[in-house]
């Protein structure tokens, strides 16, 4: 075999394999995409909650994007406790400031950062949640204190439409 | 092998086997040269086949009756047990089955921990097993979640959160595993589609696992390599189906009674309540078969490394042939890893009694101490042993030692006396 023939057949190999790859992959991608959230779970983006009824110290808990939203109407004993925890007792450190911006009201995703539990309201040796599932303690601005949960608990994207309305998302 | 010189006697059966040999194979498994010293822990391959296809029979009927969307699932079960007829029988015996299956397989994994029989040159059907155990778990984790209930969704959350632990690219990987931002309809229907594919990906390997098998032929109680045939084995039909069968008629007695008279007590509660995504249940176990792993996962407190240490405990399992040092496979002649064999027995049933229980106090130390001594077990332990120990004389056949012509017929016959 000469070897001007060999290089041109490496070539040849080369090329088709090079566009063999790009053509699976552009099929491949679709099949994998389609698994991601569809359009339709994108459309419900954003739900408006009447928290007019909600008195200091209750919690109510509503449902967006399939998972739970608390909003905490605090008393003024919970923001003194939250605000006056120092940063380098935090496992995942936040000011009470940042996460709400009205002390009063704490609005935040219902989900254990650890395996995605709900926590349970009042309980925990922080006065604020406890995950039943493996034990994860959140205080009163629902910040991780103890346990296996990495981060404090999320604080979605909301805003306040009125004085009684909150819109979440 | 004698298969080749196969043929059949009649002339039809000459002309179809010269065009598609499916004769030689039939003969090939009707004679395959089995030793003759087999006990009864090695009946569980049978049943394990029994299992299998038992799932995906009552499977394949179930799946006519029951409706993949997260408002109708948990209803169309009801409807299941409640309309269909003997609905209740088959559903129970699909549910049951898979904890049949998966005692029949920890039976199955520990008698090849037992005799060495992931030692060389058995690694590939060793291989093969792990796969097939771990698409058992996938297989069984996705259809406990099928019924929507209570443990199921929440079952279903947990062990999809476990990727987030992946960093930057877990959370995303999360959301496309529900095909939402939680696990809602699309999860189910994935889910649905998965667990009716993954027991045709098993069958596929079982095949593979078995032709692994009849390469090298089975391994023994004595461990050590056999002539085929010889005076040592038997045709595997009628010796082995046959004990084969008696021992699937006592596993079916056991089936039988959890189907019939517990057929709940392996479940929970809280999955007779439809699924709340507004709610989790006070305490999320999973089913029994899949403590050890859970135990393992809590006992660690970082998120992350929980997990590595819970796959890590799995995929070890895959890399045993060359973590075990020994030479020797059966443990009847290796006095000191048969005191850690039964160590390691204990240590995984005490990771599954603990996994059951809240993740805290002296159950959490104890859950610590035990997934140390996993690992240690086969990172430290096995590849020390194989050069420390000082093991038994090996018998040079089966049959040697039982007719007198072994010079080990002393060691032998003492060994093969205690086992019993």
């Amino acid at each position: 075999m000469s070897e001007k023939k060999t290089k041109r057949r490496d070539f040849l190999f080369t090329a088709t394999t090079a566009v063999g790859a790009v053509g699976a992959a552009a099929v491949v991608w679709p099949m994998i995409d389609q698994m991601n959230p569809d359009a339709s779970v994108k459309a419900l983006a954003s739900t408006e909650v009447d928290v007019s009824a909600l008195t200091p110290g209750n919690t109510l808990t509503v449902l967006w994007r399939g998972k739970p939203v608390f909003i905490r109407r605090r008393t003024q004993e919970e923001i003194d406790e939250a605000r006056s925890v120092k940063m380098e007792d935090l496992i995942h450190p936040e000011k009470d400031e940042d996460r709400a911006k009205n002390p009063e009201w704490l609005v935040m995703l219902g989900v254990c950062t650890h395996l995605g539990c709900v926590p349970l309201n009042d309980k925990g040796d922080y006065n604020g949640w406890f995950c039943p599932c493996h034990g994860s303690h959140y205080d009163t601005s629902g910040r991780i204190r103890k346990g296996p949960a990495p981060w404090n608990m999320e604080v979605p994207k909301y805003e306040f439409v009125d004085a009684n309305t909150i819109k979440i998302g | 092998m004698s298969d080749h010189d196969y043929r059949p006697k009649s002339k039809v059966g000459q002309w179809f086997n010269d065009r598609l040999p499916l004769l030689t194979l039939a003969n090939h498994l009707t004679d395959y040269p089995t030793p003759k010293n087999l006990n009864y822990w090695w009946t569980f391959g049978g049943i394990l086949t029994f299992c299998l296809i038992t799932q995906i029979v009552t499977g394949l009927t179930l799946a006519m009756h029951y409706i993949a969307h997260a408002d109708m699932a948990f209803e169309s079960v009801e409807h299941i047990m409640r309309d269909v007829n003997y609905g209740w029988l088959i559903r129970y015996i699909h549910a049951n089955g898979a904890s049949m299956f998966f005692l029949a397989v920890y039976i199955h994994i520990f008698r090849s921990l037992f005799y060495g029989s992931y030692k060389s040159p058995r690694e590939i059907i060793w291989i093969l097993g792990i796969i097939i155990y771990l698409l058992m778990m996938a297989a069984a984790f996705m259809g406990y979640v099928l019924p929507w209930g209570q443990m199921s969704f929440w079952g279903a959350t947990v062990i999809t959160n476990l990727f987030s632990a992946i960093p930057l690219v877990g959370e995303g990987i999360v959301t496309w595993l529900w095909g939402g931002y939680s696990v809602d309809n699309p999860t189910l229907t994935r889910f649905f589609t998965l667990h009716y594919l993954i027991p045709f990906l098993i069958l596929g390997l079982v095949v593979l696992h078995i032709w692994a098998l009849h390469v090298p032929g089975n391994n023994n109680p004595v461990g050590i390599d056999i002539k085929k045939p010889s005076k040592d084995t038997v045709p595997f039909h009628p010796y082995i189906v046959i004990k084969d069968g008696f021992a699937l008629l006592m596993f079916m007695i056991v089936f039988a009674f959890f189907v019939f008279y517990a057929p709940n007590i392996l479940g929970h509660a809280d999955n007779y309540i439809e699924a709340n995504p507004m709610v989790t249940p006070a305490h999320i176990v999973p089913e029994w078969y899949l403590l050890p792993f859970y135990a393992i996962l809590r006992s660690v407190p970082d998120k992350l490394l929980g997990v590595v240490a819970m796959l890590s405990a799995i995929l070890i399992l895959a890399v045993l042939p060359w973590l075990d040092t020994s030479k020797i496979r059966s443990a009847v002649f290796r006095p000191l890893y048969k005191q850690f064999y039964w160590i390691l027995v204990a240590d995984v049933l005490i990771l599954g009694y603990v996994g059951a229980m809240p993740a805290e106090g002296l159950y959490l130390l104890i859950a610590r101490v035990a997934t140390a001594y996993y690992f240690l077990h086969f990172l430290v332990i096995l590849p020390v042993l194989g050069f420390k120990e000082k093991t038994l004389p090996v018998p040079l056949s089966i049959t040697e030692p039982v007719l007198g012509g072994s010079p080990n017929l002393a060691a032998a016959r003492n060994k093969e006396s205690k086992i019993e």
